[in-house]
Parts: C-alpha cells; structure tokens; sequence
C-alpha cells in the first residue's frame, strides 16, 4: 500500500476550485466571526448602560478629558516621531558607514521589549532621583506625569516608523532622486519634491502604525503616568475600582475611543493620498546650504543623539538594576523560584504559551487571507475591502477592543477565562501578519507563480515551493511582530481577565512600589530583574530567528 | 562648449574594477557612444561624467573645468535614464518643467521653456498625463524634453533606446542624433547594442571589463580594428588560428591548420609568432567548384540561412575550421548545403592579431 503522503493530498485538493473557495472563504469567516465582530458587538449589547455616565458629571468630565489626552498624545508623539526618525531612516539607508547596519538592528530593540520593561526602564532613566539621568541632578529630572508619558510613547513608537522608512527607502528607486539632481535640484530640493512624496504611502503607513501604538499601550502608560490619565488609564481605573455605574463609563470612553480611532484612520486613509505635498516652490539658495555636509552631518549627529539618549538608552536602562540583581543574589532567589518568583515564572509561561497560540492560530488563518488579499481571489472590490478591514483591531486602543470582546464572550457562560484571553489576542495580533505577508506577496511577480503554475506544479506546491520561500522573511518578520505584541499586551489582558501575564504581573509589582518604596512587597532590584529577564528573553527570540532567517528569501 | 576630458579615471566598487584607468576626450558638438556587453563599465563611466557615481582617481573635466568633486546638479548636464525615472508623481508639464523650477527661473521662462520642449517632442497636447498613461516611446521623448529643459547642452544618455520596441528603437534612434545636431549638443551614449551605435554616433569608444579598448569613428573601428574583441564586436568577424611563417618586407605568410597558407598586410607579428586571423563575414567569397589563386580555401557548404537582404553560409573548410559567409541576396545565384565551395579573401582585408594568451574563446566572450 502507499505511504499517505500529506503534501499529494493537500496538492490534489488545492488543484479543485471548489477547495480553494473553501479555504478563502473559511479563513474570511474566521475573521468575521472572531476578529471583526466580537468587538463591534460587545459594545452594541451594552449600548444600553451608556446613559449611566450622562448622569454623573465629575465621571463624565475625567472620562472626556482622558478621552481627549489619548488623542493629543497620540497625534502629537506619532508626528514627532515621523519627524524625527525620518532622517534616522535616512541616515540609516545613506550614510554609507557599515556601522549602520547594526545600528537598524538597534533601532529595533524598543520594539521587541515588552513595553511594560521599557516603561519601567523610562521611569527608572528619567525619575528616578538615584539612578539614570536624574541622579545628576539629585531629584526627578521628568517626574511621573503627561511629559513621561509622551517621552515614553515617542521611545516605543520610534522604531515603528524607523522600520517602515528604513523599508521604503530601500525599495525607492534612486533614479528619481538621480534624474532630479541632474536637473539642478540640490539634495535636499530632490528628497523634498521627489523622493519624499513618492514615499508618501510610506510615511502615511509609519504615522497611523505609530499612532495605534500609541492609542493602545496600556502597562507601561500606568507605570509612568502618575495622576495623569489618557483613555486606557481611565478604563483601568474605573475596572479596579468598580465603583458603582462604571460600566455605563466603560462602554462610553471604550465606544469613544473606538469611534474616534476608527474616524481618524479613515480620514488620514482618505485624505492622506489626496494631500498634496508642498512641492511646487523651491527655494534654491536655501535648499542648497541646507543640503551642504554640515548641515546633513548636523542632521545626522542630531538623529543619533536622539535616538541614543531619548530612545535607546532609557528603554536600555533596565539591564542596571537587572545587573545589581545578578550580583546581589536576587537572581539566584528567582532561578530557585522562591517567594515572588513563582508566580514569576508561571506569569512568563502563561505570556510566552499565549504568545505562541496567538501567533499560530494567526498564522493558520491569515495565510489564506494575506493570499486572497494579495491576489485579489474573490474579486477586486472585496479584497480592497478586507484590505481596510484587517487593519481596525490594530487601531482601535486595545483596552477598548478587551472591553468589548469581554462584554461579548461573557454572553457565552461556559467560556473559560483562557480562552477569552486567546481570544483577545488573537483578535489585537491579527493584524501584524496579515499586512507584513500581503505587502510581500504583492511584491512576488506572478509571473513565478505561472511558470511554476506551466511547469506541472498545482496551487498548493505553487504556494508552498515559490510563495512561502520567496516571503520568508515577511512571515517571520510578521510572526515575530505578532508574538511579541501578545507577549507586551497589557490593556485588553486587563479588561478580559485576572490570569496574571508578565506584563500585567510587572505593572502589579510596580504600582505598589511607586505609592510606596518601603512597604511594596516586591524591591526596586526584583522589579529590575523581572524586566530584565523579559528583555532577555526577548532578545533571545529575535536572535534565534534572525539566525533562521538569514539571508533567506526575498521579501 | 561642452567638451569632456576623462584623466586617467578609476571607480572600483569593493573589488570589483568597474573603471579601470580610463582616459577619454569627447569633442565639442560630437555624438559620442560607449558600447560594450554588459557589465563592461559604461554606464558607471557615463554616471562618473554625470557625477551620480564619484572616481576613486583620477579627473574628469567638462569644458576644461575640473568638475570631480562637483555635484550633478551644478555639472550642466542633461540625463536620460534607462527606465526614464519620469518622476510619478508629476504629469508631464510639471516632469518637463522641473530643471526650470528647481533653477528658479522666472515662471514665465519656465513656461516657455516647458512649451519649447514639448512641442520639439510633439507632446505639447499631452502635458497634462501622467507617466503611467504614457507609451514607452512617447515617456522616452519626455524624459528627453525634460533632460533638455534645464538648458543643458552636454546631453548624457543611459540605453536611452534599451526599453523600447525594435521598429520604434530603429525610428527614434534617428531622432536623437537629429535633436543633438540642430541643438548643437554634445551628446554622449551608452548602449550595447554595436548597430545603434554605429548607425548615430560620430565616434564610439569600446568598453570592455572596465578598459577603454578602441576609439574611433564607426569606419576605423570597423576598417581597422586595433583589437581582437573589437573586431568581434564591432560587425562579425571570423577567426582562424595559425602562426606567421614567413615575414617579407611586404607582408606575412600566415600557416593556418591543417597546412594551409594564407597571406596578409601585416608586419607586426614575428616569424613563428602565434596568431588568429579575423576575416569579416562579407568580405569573403564563395565560387563553386576548386578554384585557384590567392587566399583561397576549399570547403563544403555546410549551412545556408535566407535573412532577407543577406544570405548566410556556414562552410566547412577543408582543414576542419568553420567560417560564416554572408552576401547581397539579390547579388548573385544562391549555392546549396553540400556544395563544394571555394572561399577566397583579398590579402588587405584581413586583420592579424596576436593569439590571446587566455586563449580565443575567453577573450572573445561577452560577460
């Protein structure tokens, strides 16, 4: 009898239209029903409660004024991160100095970092008056506040931007920049009316990434905020304080945020590739001494400096008290697991399993959807759609979206808490994979496909022998992207659940310890080594698979 | 007065030699072309003259002023791109006007200027398209009006013709000459394609693996070919190998393989001297039957090719080497594969050279 040999049988099923409509059309189910609906629906069940809040206007002020310091502080901190890590990607793309190549590296390190380390490491760099930059100066430089809050969401949004830039850049062809500097247009008049404008999508996508960002941090926005409140602050807030008629306030700023996220996304969708850039005007003497070497190396060195000493080394600074903890002997109390560190390790456990479910399940059903997205399977206008549509649970604030897909999988009893938590990362990771693999299909010529296509190769060897190897990249790039936005998440995990991930452990033990450093169960050098080791951790994922991927694939 | 001095110019990229030691002068109001298979260092040389690509040594001059470490937009050039890099942001007025623009002229001038141009290209109608409707000919025609707006008048052209349609190619390559001549331009062309070169330019310089082979103009390069690869790659040639027998004051008698005995205007090779003698397609005859007389060589046709206005045949002679005879269709009474032939060539329009020290093939291939 002959071996059963999977990948002939998946090869003979994908040659039958018929199966591959149902693969498209389960993987557009999945997304309907567990990613887009539930949390559209969770708040319409609750429509009702709202009018609670109108009632209680001391409520209703704080709620309107959180409403408001999320999108002021996002907008503004997304806009000063366009601004500056534009010329780091530039620079980067540029500057012709081998060096350089590590520092992309670098620039991604506040990406991988569980935000909550990285607020930790904020807190600790800026304020804290006997370590880091403030112990210069013998008290608080940034006190806990709005102004630590934007320093800390510039420094993880950064290198959102310096990711997507540094990518454009790449893929730009120099030819336009070439034809318009033989033309007489010095550098910086070539970059301002040509590159930059081609590169506008680009800029447009690296502003609304780091904007959602922005929206959605939870952990960290606590740790450093004080008694400054944004949107998820709010939420968190009135979820522990339960006091009575909250859950009117929750529907309310959730829905808000929502709405508003959703208006603003739309907008800049619509009106960003309509907006004009300013290029008919030139200013040639000015450009020109704006284009000379030392005023680029000005740029330059302002950028490192920048990304340096507001990005890189406080996100950075949680490795010193990690380090003291090593000497000390805290360390050897946390292998052993004793005390706090129990609940530690489960914590770091139960972060990581969720953080491989989520990026499993997603990347089971977001192939299909990045393919039928890419290649426009059903039809032009509905993968347009879905286009638009995979991207919402990446910009609604992720508190918001936990609210509501609780409010919804509560309608389901038997529902273990587990579960919603899956759930909910699900839905908040989907995104990533999803974007990162269309864009890279896009980018496969098809031409490929139909020579393997010609060559005897049925859809699913197409897939798997030409598609898959040529978007290496892009996929691990979008698995890693997954994984640790489910291993950073905060907000949503604290409005679906009480399972304590590491985040939502971190943001426990430090809490206390801000209100008071002498009776908090859990010391400064704990807390340092607890980030510390999730850092570690971290780095020693994206190390693994860099090796793996290595030179490897096109896109 | 565009005239361009290259001085002893080097451009390595990592180990790679792309520009090895080149030395070049380019008249004033001359069609000038690099040709050379790909990868022979053209284009970097053209994008050195440009200043999109800095030398690692040596000068390059554009009207005896040293301009090496001045940027491209302040060289006076105009540059055609391969794919056109028409900016796609931009319908064609505003690709057209930009060199105005960016030189804040008046926007009176500018207009002017944008008109001029378009009309000279015959698109003033479509100035308000952008490139993506545009055909390849009509978007080279563009980027051409557009490397002139900027009032160049060293014209510096990357396969300016390589993206286009053979018929379309053959009719535009015509104009571009035309357009360089009226505007009293100097313009400099890369291609790799020898026919174009040969059919425009006033002078071509051949390139090969970063080395300035031969300059001269189309006649020299094609009479009297100084190198081997030259005349390979300028028009065909065929190559017989042997060694210079006897040397009189006169001429050399050359003994091929096999024996056989063939005379040339040649005085530079020594009695003994290895060489390969490259006798082109055309030049030689075919007579049926075994005839006598000098330079003449029996063979038996062994392939034959109707091309249209030529005719081609492979024959076979009879010391086993394989030479290819092309003649006028229309000239004369075709011969059949079979025939016994006899091949015979005028002692002066042969070409001796030494035989390549890495051998014949490698010093006739392309990459």
């Amino acid at each position: 009898m002959a071996r059963f040999n999977i990948t002939r049988f998946l090869d003979s099923l994908s040659s039958r239209s018929i199966v591959r409509y149902i693969v498209y059309s389960c993987s557009v189910a999945f997304f309907f029903a567990l990613i887009l609906i539930p949390p559209i629906l969770g708040i319409v069940l609750k429509w009702n409660t709202m009018a609670d809040i109108f009632g209680n206007s001391s409520l209703m002020s704080r709620a309107i004024s959180a409403i408001y310091a999320s999108f002021a502080i996002a907008l503004f901190v997304s806009f000063i991160d366009v601004v500056a890590g534009l010329p780091m990607a530039w620079f980067i793309t540029r500057g012709g100095f081998k060096w350089l190549k590590s520092l992309d590296t670098l620039a991604d390190i506040p990406f991988i970092v569980p935000t909550v380390a990285l607020g930790y490491s904020l807190l600790l760099f800026w304020s804290d008056p006997k370590q880091g930059i403030s112990s210069l100066f013998g008290s608080s430089l940034v006190s806990r506040g709005w102004l630590l809050v934007i320093l800390l969401h510039f420094a993880f949004s950064y290198p959102v931007v310096v990711r997507v830039m540094v990518g454009a850049l790449l893929d730009y062809k120099r030819e336009y920049e070439e034809a318009a500097r033989t033309l007489g247009a010095a550098p910086i008049t070539a970059d301002r009316t040509v590159t930059l404008p081609i590169l506008k999508t680009a800029l447009i996508a690296s502003f609304i990434l780091a904007l959602a960002r922005s929206l959605s941090e939870t952990g960290a926005t606590i740790m450093v905020a004080g008694a400054f409140e944004n949107g998820p602050i709010f939420i968190s807030k009135l979820k522990t304080a339960q006091e009575p008629g909250y859950e009117g306030a929750l529907v309310f700023v959730s829905f808000i945020l929502i709405a508003i996220s959703c208006i603003i996304f739309v907008t800049i969708m619509l009106l960003g590739q309509r907006l004009k850039m300013p290029i008919k005007k030139v200013w040639p003497v000015a450009e020109r001494k704006l284009s000379s070497s030392g005023v680029t190396n000005l740029r330059n060195s302002m950028s490192l400096l920048v990304f340096f000493f507001l990005v890189l080394i406080p996100s950075l600074f949680v490795a010193l008290p990690a380090f003291y903890a090593i000497t000390n002997g805290t360390l050897n109390q946390a292998v052993t697991g004793a005390g706090i560190w129990r609940e530690y390790w489960q914590s770091l456990i139960l972060s990581y399993s969720v953080g491989a479910i989520a990026t499993l399940l997603n990347t089971i059903i977001g192939l299909p959807m990045a393919v039928l997205i890419a290649r426009r399977r059903l039809g032009t206008a509905f993968s347009s759609i879905l286009d638009v549509l995979v991207n919402i649970p990446l910009i609604i604030p992720s508190i918001a979206l936990g609210i509501s897909l609780s409010i919804f999988w509560k309608n389901f009893q038997s529902m273990p808490e587990i579960g919603l938590l899956i759930f909910v990362h699900l839905s908040i990771t989907y995104p990533y994979l999803v974007r990162s693999m269309t864009a890279a299909i896009e980018r496969v010529n098809t031409d490929y496909e139909e020579a393997a296509r010609t060559l005897g190769g049925r859809p699913f060897t197409v897939f798997r022998t030409i598609i898959l190897p040529l978007t290496k990249y892009s996929l691990i790039a979008g698995a890693v992207m997954v994984f640790t936005r489910s291993v950073s998440e905060t907000g949503a995990t604290l409005a679906v659940t009480k399972l304590k991930t590491a985040p939502v452990l971190l943001v426990g033990w430090v809490k206390p310890f801000l209100a008071n450093p002498s009776t908090a169960p859990v010391n400064s050098l704990e807390i340092g080594l607890g980030c510390g080791i999730l850092v570690l951790f971290s780095f020693i994922i994206l190390l693994v698979l860099r090796l793996f991927s290595r030179g490897k694939g096109m896109y | 007065m565009p005239e361009v001095r290259l001085v002893n110019v080097t451009k390595k990229f990592g180990k790679i030699v792309a520009v090895e030691n080149a030395n070049l002068q380019i008249h004033d109001r001359e069609y000038f072309s690099l040709i050379g298979p790909s990868g022979c260092g053209k284009t970097t040389l053209l994008r050195m003259i440009a200043g999109l690509v800095q030398p690692d040594e040596g000068e390059i001059y554009i009207d005896d002023r040293l301009v090496t470490s001045i940027p491209p937009e302040d060289r006076g050039i105009g540059f055609v791109f391969q794919t056109y890099a028409l900016f796609p942001h931009m319908n064609v007025w505003d690709n057209v006007t930009y060199g105005p623009r960016v030189k804040a002229l008046e926007s009176k001038e500018s207009e002017r200027i944008g008109r001029e141009m378009l009309e000279m290209v015959r698109l003033f109608e479509r100035l308000d398209a952008f490139p993506s409707e545009l055909s390849g000919g009509m978007m080279q025609r563009v980027a051409l009006a557009r490397a002139l707006s900027a009032g160049a008048k060293l014209l510096l052209l990357d396969e300016p013709l390589g993206a286009l349609d053979a018929k379309i190619r053959h009719e535009l390559r015509y104009e571009l000459r035309r357009f360089v001549k009226d505007l009293e331009l100097t313009g400099i062309h890369v291609t790799h394609d020898q026919a174009e070169a040969m059919a425009i330019s006033d002078r071509i310089a051949v390139m090969r693996k970063g080395k300035i082979l031969q300059v001269g103009t189309p006649q020299e390069l094609y009479m009297t070919p100084q190198h081997i690869f030259v005349a390979n790659f300028i028009g065909e040639s065929n190559f017989l190998e042997g060694y210079v027998s006897k040397l009189t004051e006169k001429e050399s008698t050359i003994e091929l393989r096999g024996g056989l005995l063939v005379r040339a205007l040649d005085k530079t090779h020594g009695e003994g001297e290895k060489v390969v003698v490259a006798i082109r397609p055309e030049i030689l005859v075919v007579e049926k039957g075994k005839k006598g007389g000098v330079n003449s060589i029996f063979g038996n046709i062994e392939g034959f090719r109707f091309e249209g206005t030529n005719v081609r045949y492979e024959i076979r002679l009879e010391n086993g080497d394989l030479v290819v005879v092309v003649r006028p269709a229309l000239m004369a009474e075709w011969l059949d594969v079979g025939e016994k032939v006899t091949v015979s060539f005028p002692i002066e329009k042969s070409f001796v050279f030494t035989y390549p020290e890495r051998g014949l093939k490698r010093e006739l291939a392309l990459e």
